[in-house]
């Protein structure tokens, strides 16, 4: 082992210098403790990991029906209407995962908190990558459905990453500052499940976010997860979706803020972790 | 290499804790109810728009669990901390260990910490032996490749070979913890800071738990800061001590002095404790106010030993005057656990009859004492002409040591259960 001569001062209020460089040395942790909450996820259950495919297509199927036949809304251009809900479910159904375990982390987590010092930020973004997990599996069922549909992705596709990334780190702001929160004001466990199921419906999951009318459509951009669920469409659907700029641009600004804010309020808050959770 | 590692300047810890009113009815109307209600919400809703901590209560005081602590560590020490139950010691290594942060005063480490507040902190129930070994490692500190390193070690440690692969969930309780120690036994940082947890498993694993951590401070200079009420390990394993009492420093020195000073602290408190007790029942015509130890030459000690007889003696008040009357003194010994041992009571024995002064002691003499080291509760009740005179609750304990029980030499240590007996062990044919 090496010893290194570093020398902490523990003082109130104190912001620490090596925060960063500490939460890069800590990085291990953050592999095992993702890890764990990988390999547990689907333990003693009989299905296993199919869950995590299971609940999209289901709800793709539900949506399509509901919305496609019954409501008779427009697909995006020629593709598929299942098509179009799953390509929009994705990123939806890692968002609302990923915030809702996020918020809850540090609480269920309480007992590492009263007894072992590590960068906080770990936890809630360990518990995000299950999530992210998670929609890496549930890709499987996009690719078996683009088969069916005998549907040829165009370039667009590379782009998926960088909106992949982008739905990472829209979850990662909002998480982090309800997470902090949460472990003050337990209040946030009961809003973060109606938020949630409210989204659903604000965000253009079952349906195109054409189908908002125009003059509508810059207020519905605050949302920022319009802007991510129409880049995963511009991305898997090819020419027949199309990147409504300023919704992608105010999602951008939007995952910035609070991040900005998340991260803020966190490290704020993060001293105080141990003597109140 | 006899450099500070560990710097301590005016430390202090604040915490608010929030109090229920007392209520003097049982009973209230709806509207006291609804108006205490509005209240309360209204201050919770007060608190969380400037962002404070809401404390659950009708009243809020501030407690300090450290209050202006200043010592210091040198490279290579094995410092025992003692003190009371909630004079700052789990405060001060939550410090220590950046758990928590001072709100007042300032704390200098040069090293890496590691710190081991609780055995098996972050298992997972779901997850194998295995797999949970890198878990608590790493939650302890450690890098992949030092646990891989260490793996064959740790196992063979807690001696759970068969069951690597067994979700730790199926594990005896006695198996967990052996894990959960081996892995933390296995840390090898510059500062070691240990809360009690040599007390978890058999004896055996405890002796063995205590080795290794001799071993881990006597190498490489190694500082290590230990808390625990076991005074026989602290001796053992530590070169110097720090003795805390309501969040400041009591004593800072040798380990004998700082255990010394501990032992009288404990002594005279339970003794001024014994004397102010409000909690007592009975009619007061006869009050004890001490009880002290002695040896069979009648000089006082401290603590029993195992083996050896011991004079237990009843210090009382009364409003008599020498009159012999029948008086019935008992005293009874639980274990640490809880569980009633024996009972000592005059009447069992016919010497129902005692001379009571106005102030003077009961003795009972126990020829030979068969506990085992450890220490034990007592309830102490005296009747007077058949009335309750004075019933204390958990009135004293009576520590006991290691002795030479079956005069063979040995010492007869804490392993299997709280009682020694005298035996005679022969072979013979059939």
């Amino acid at each position: 082992m090496t010893i290194e001569s570093h020398e902490i001062v523990l003082e109130a209020g104190r912001a620490e210098r090596n925060y960063w460089r500490d939460l890069w040395r800590y990085r291990e942790l953050f592999q095992v403790l993702a890890g764990r909450d990988v390999a547990v996820r689907y333990k003693q259950t009989v299905i296993g990991i199919v869950w995590a495919v299971m609940r999209p297509f289901l709800t793709m199927l539900i949506f399509t029906i509901i919305f496609s036949r019954i409501a008779k809304l427009p697909s995006d251009g020629d593709a598929p209407y299942a098509l179009m809900v799953l390509a929009g479910l994705l990123p939806w159904t890692f968002f609302s995962t990923a915030l809702g375990d996020a918020s809850l982390s540090l609480v269920t987590n309480s007992n590492l908190i009263s007894k072992v010092y590590f960068p906080r930020l770990i936890i809630p973004t360990a518990t995000i990558v299950v999530s992210f997990v998670d929609l890496l599996i549930s890709f499987v069922i996009l690719v078996a459905m683009m088969v069916w549909y005998r549907f040829a992705p165009t370039v667009n596709i590379l782009a998926l990453p960088l909106f992949v990334i982008m739905a990472f780190l829209t979850s990662l702001g909002p998480g982090l500052w309800i997470t902090a929160l949460n472990v003050k004001y337990r209040d946030f466990r009961y809003i973060i499940p109606f938020m949630l199921q409210f989204g659903l419906y604000v965000s253009p999951v079952g349906f195109s976010s054409t189908a908002v009318p125009e003059q509508w459509r810059l207020l519905y951009s605050l949302n920022p997860m319009v802007g991510v669920i129409d880049g995963f469409r511009w991305c898997i659907l090819g020419g027949n979706s199309h990147i409504y700029w300023p919704s992608l641009t105010s999602t951008a600004v939007i995952t910035v803020f609070f991040l900005w804010l998340g991260i803020r309020q966190f490290r704020k808050m993060e001293k105080t972790f141990a003597d109140l959770i | 290499m006899s450099d500070t590692v560990i710097s301590v300047e005016g430390l202090s810890k604040r915490y608010l804790v929030g109090h229920q009113a007392a209520r003097g009815e049982r009973y209230e109307t709806l509207r006291e109810t609804v108006t205490r209600g509005v209240r309360r919400f209204g201050r919770t809703a007060l608190d969380m728009a400037r962002g404070r901590q809401i404390i659950q209560g009708d009243t809020v005081e501030e407690f300090w669990a450290l209050k202006d602590l200043s010592f210091e560590i040198k490279r290579g020490e094995v410092v025992g901390v003692i003190g009371r139950n909630g004079a700052g010691k789990s405060t001060l290594l939550k410090i220590l260990s950046r758990i928590t942060e001072p709100t007042k005063g300032r704390v200098t480490i040069r090293g890496r910490v590691a710190s081991l507040l609780e055995v098996g902190t972050g298992f997972h129930p779901e997850l194998t032996g295995r797999e949970n070994i890198y878990l608590n490692g790493a939650i302890l500190g450690m890098t992949r490749a030092e646990i891989k390193a260490k793996f064959d070690e740790i196992v063979d440690f807690a001696e759970v070979e068969k069951f690597l692969d067994t979700p730790v969930k199926r594990y005896s309780s006695g198996m967990y913890v052996r894990l959960a120690f081996a892995v933390a036994a296995h840390l090898e940082p510059e500062i070691l800071v240990v809360d009690e947890v040599l007390s978890v498993g058999d004896a055996e694993f405890q002796r063995k738990c205590l080795g290794k951590m001799k071993d881990v401070s006597a190498g490489q200079g190694r500082t290590v800061l230990f808390v625990s009420h076991n005074m026989p390990s602290v001796q053992q394993l530590c070169t110097s001590g720090l003795m805390l009492s309501h969040g400041t420093a009591l004593y800072r020195g040798s380990i004998d002095g700082t255990i010394a000073q501990y032992m009288s602290s404990l002594d005279q408190t339970s003794r001024q404790e014994l004397r102010s007790r409000k909690d007592r029942e009975g009619d007061g015509r006869l009050r004890v106010v001490d009880v002290s130890f002695h040896d069979e030459r009648g000089n006082h000690v401290e603590a029993a030993i195992c083996g050896q007889p011991l004079r237990v003696r009843i210090h009382y008040e009364s409003r008599y005057d020498g009159q012999e009357m029948p008086v019935d003194v008992a005293f009874n010994l639980r274990s640490n656990n809880g569980i009633l041992l024996t009972c000592f009571a005059n009447i069992q024995t016919g010497a129902e009859r005692l001379a009571v002064h106005r102030k003077g002691y009961f003795e009972c003499l126990w020829p030979k004492v068969n506990l085992r080291s450890g220490s034990y509760m007592s309830t102490l009740f005296v009747g007077v002409e058949e009335q309750t005179a004075d019933w204390l609750q958990n009135a004293f304990q009576i520590p006991v040591e290691e002795g030479n029980f079956f005069g063979t030499g040995r010492l007869v240590t804490r392993d299997h259960g709280d009682l020694v007996m005298d035996q005679v062990w022969t072979g013979a044919p059939t």
